[in-house]
């Protein structure tokens, strides 16, 4: 029987078997931030133990950071010190850093591939969940806690059970106006929220071969929003000239030999899945969320379902009351005050790009503040030298410093309480953006059309 | 880790689905750089009002309700993979988490500190939640040993599964960290038959 490529990958990192079906799982790059790494950095000083191999681990700081004046001290004392905190573990325990005001700085899942940290084939793991979007490359990266975090800062290591495989194809070809976070999105409302648990999930289809780097990180990023450990999406052409000559990257030789060995990274013909789902991408529309997690999503023509297909009526009807939302409501023409474009899930160069080509020459809507972040300190650098900063202003746009920002709410960039966001993150949870904040998700293009328009509009209508 | 054998307590129950780590802890409660104290914050938005004062509504300020079992609906702990979550229902004294279903990243964070998740199916956690709202102080037993959870009151006992590794871990307060420790000298051997391609 051949093999799918998650289990190619899985086999070639495996040290040794434990007991009970665990094996011990061997991992080749290990990202850390400021919010999840201090307990396990402490774990070691407790144990009287060094980083076992601290050239495989990078460090950021992303979460917490103000996204505004990165030059000067951090204002909330917390953040401040947790920031610290970093800087001084990163340097005890010899962890190269990028913190801020350097230019490599960014969301964590940013700059791992635009360093070419991320590379096919490899096991990378990080103390978020989002680390799911390296898998976009072909290689095999989850989210971990933090004990785990500390398991791999002291042996390299995890003790893991081999998930189910799943695969999800999309053949066809998008409408125009329709994004790969809309695919996203589709997938995980016709999955639902839990619909992944368990799984790895491998995107497939022609559809998926034609994306962008970028656009694939976009999908592979949101594979735990249907609660699926990670997605991957099978390394080709796109890939390695996305990782060539990239900072990290192997060079030479060494990058031929590597991409010889990256392309019999595929699932083989005759491997076997334990679930397996097919979509059209002609039937994927715009996508909206209407309630409080990223399974619940519509396309921009429907209206918020009656009843719910799974789950409680209870669970539903505090959700849909979170959000001031009625079954039957159709969200197109909902009047927004806040537009969010930031995130691991869109704030790279494509998704501003994108976002400048939809704004250049209009304003936004008087009613909406709309914020955009970029992922890292690269991705502003390349924005500024297209000039998308200048339109961005000109639009009216708030055009912000590197960070997780309004995707968490962890620093100051919070939504107010009651107040509409469409945002280009990925979780809609109840105060996710701040406390008593409605988020809906949607991809950089709608969220540009809803701050042009100061409501949500299906942004098929506005294309030219 | 803190060992684990068998517990009879009441239980609270939350019959929401979905709760998501961000609900169990909020993100700008992340900001501490040890593990205690995220107890005071469990659940933060759904248990005070913004003022700070307690929502009366909310069952963890219902004084009926009491003890070390929270049993809630299905996909607990889903959405980020915040360890601070498990340290939040740790550090406010559950000991155990029942639901239908758990996120994958949560029930191993649990065990990771000593917080035994108990998946039961359906139509059990329905019978828990009818044996509570009869009486709020209904006693449950789990018995990890046999893998068992019991509501005493009905004697309508249910398995459930655990990893071997993982309830080996548990009843004798094992970490994870100790055994891979161990394994310093074949893991130092397996990078050296991987080092061309790496
Ligand atoms: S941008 Fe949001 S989802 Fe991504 S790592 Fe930061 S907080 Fe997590």
């Amino acid at each position: 029987m051949g093999k799918t490529l998650f289990d190619k990958i899985w086999e070639a990192h495996v040290v040794t078997q434990a007991e009970g079906g665990i094996e011990v799982l061997y991992i080749d790059r290990h990202l850390i931030h400021e919010v999840t790494s201090p307990q396990a950095f402490d774990g070691l000083r407790q144990r009287n133990i060094a980083v076992f191999r601290p050239r495989q681990t990078v460090a950021t700081a992303d979460h917490n950071v103000p996204t505004r004046d990165q030059h000067l001290p951090i204002s909330e004392k917390l953040s401040r010190f947790q920031v610290e905190k970093l800087t001084e573990n990163c340097a005890a325990f010899g962890v190269d850093l990028y913190g801020l005001g350097h230019p490599y700085q960014g969301i964590v899942h940013v700059i791992g591939p635009e360093l070419g940290i991320t590379q096919p084939g490899m096991t990378i793991v990080c103390g978020d969940s989002h680390t799911s979007t390296h898998g976009a490359f072909g290689c095999i990266a989850f989210g971990i806690g933090t004990s785990q975090v500390e398991q791999v800062l002291a042996t390299q290591c995890l003790l893991q059970k081999r998930p189910k495989r799943m695969r999800i194809t999309i053949d066809g070809q998008l409408q125009a106006g329709v994004l790969s976070k809309d695919i996203i999105l589709y997938v995980i409302s016709k999955l639902t929220a839990s619909g992944g648990t368990g799984h790895f999930v491998e995107y497939a289809g022609s559809a998926i071969r034609s994306l962008s780097m970028e656009a694939r990180m976009t999908i592979c990023n949101m594979s735990i929003e249907m609660g699926a450990r990670g997605g991957l999406i099978a390394p080709d052409e796109t890939t390695f000239e996305y990782v060539r000559g990239r900072e990290f990257a192997p060079k030479g030789a060494a990058f031929d030999a590597a991409v010889q060995y990256w392309r019999s990274l595929y699932s083989d013909d005759d491997a076997v899945f334990d679930t397996e789902y097919h979509y059209r991408a002609e039937d994927i529309e715009p996508m909206v969320t209407y309630g409080t997690n990223p399974g619940m999503g519509i396309g921009i023509s429907q209206a918020v379902p009656a009843s719910p297909e799974t789950g409680s009526a209870q669970t539903y009807e505090k959700s849909l009351a979170y959000m001031g939302l009625q079954s039957g409501e159709h969200l197109a023409g909902k009047a927004v005050n806040y537009v969010f474009i930031g995130s691991c899930t869109n704030s790279r160069i494509e998704d501003l790009r994108i976002v400048a080509d939809y704004v250049r020459g209009k304003q936004k809507a008087s009613n909406v503040h709309a914020m955009i972040v970029p992922g890292s300190k690269q991705v502003e650098a390349q924005a500024k030298a297209e000039g998308l900063d200048a339109i961005f202003r000109e639009a009216g746009f708030d055009f912000r410093e590197p960070g997780c920002s309004a995707c968490l709410g962890m620093n100051e960039d919070k939504i107010p309480a009651g107040e509409y966001c469409v945002s280009t993150s990925n979780r809609n949870f109840e105060g996710r953006q701040g406390p008593g904040a409605r988020t809906i998700l949607a991809s950089p293009l709608m969220a540009a059309a809803t701050a042009i328009a100061g409501r949500i509009v299906d942004v098929r209508e506005f294309l030219n | 880790m803190k060992k684990f054998n068998t517990l009879i307590s009441s239980a609270v129950p939350l019959p929401i689905e979905e709760v998501d780590t961000d609900q169990i802890i909020p993100a700008r409660f992340l900001k501490a750089t040890t593990r205690e104290g995220f107890g005071d914050n469990l659940f933060c938005d759904w248990r005070y009002l913004p003022d700070g004062s307690p929502r009366p509504e909310f069952i963890l300020n219902n004084p009926l309700y009491s003890g070390q079992i929270l049993v809630a609906g299905r996909n607990f702990g889903c959405g980020s993979s915040r360890e601070h979550a498990a340290w939040a229902l740790a550090d406010f004294g559950f000991l155990v988490v029942v639901s239908s279903f758990f996120a994958d990243i949560f029930r191993g964070n649990a065990l990771n500190n000593g917080l035994l998740p108990v998946q039961v199916s359906a139509d059990f956690l329905h019978a828990i939640f009818s044996a509570i709202e009869t009486n709020p102080k209904a006693a449950f037993e789990v018995d990890l040993e046999r893998q068992t959870f019991t509501i005493i009151s009905t004697g309508q006992s249910e398995h459930f599964e655990i990893d071997p590794y993982k309830k080996m871990c548990m009843i004798n307060g094992y970490d994870d960290i100790d055994f891979l420790l161990s394994l310093k000298e074949k893991i130092t051997a397996f990078e050296q038959t991987r080092l061309p391609k790496a």
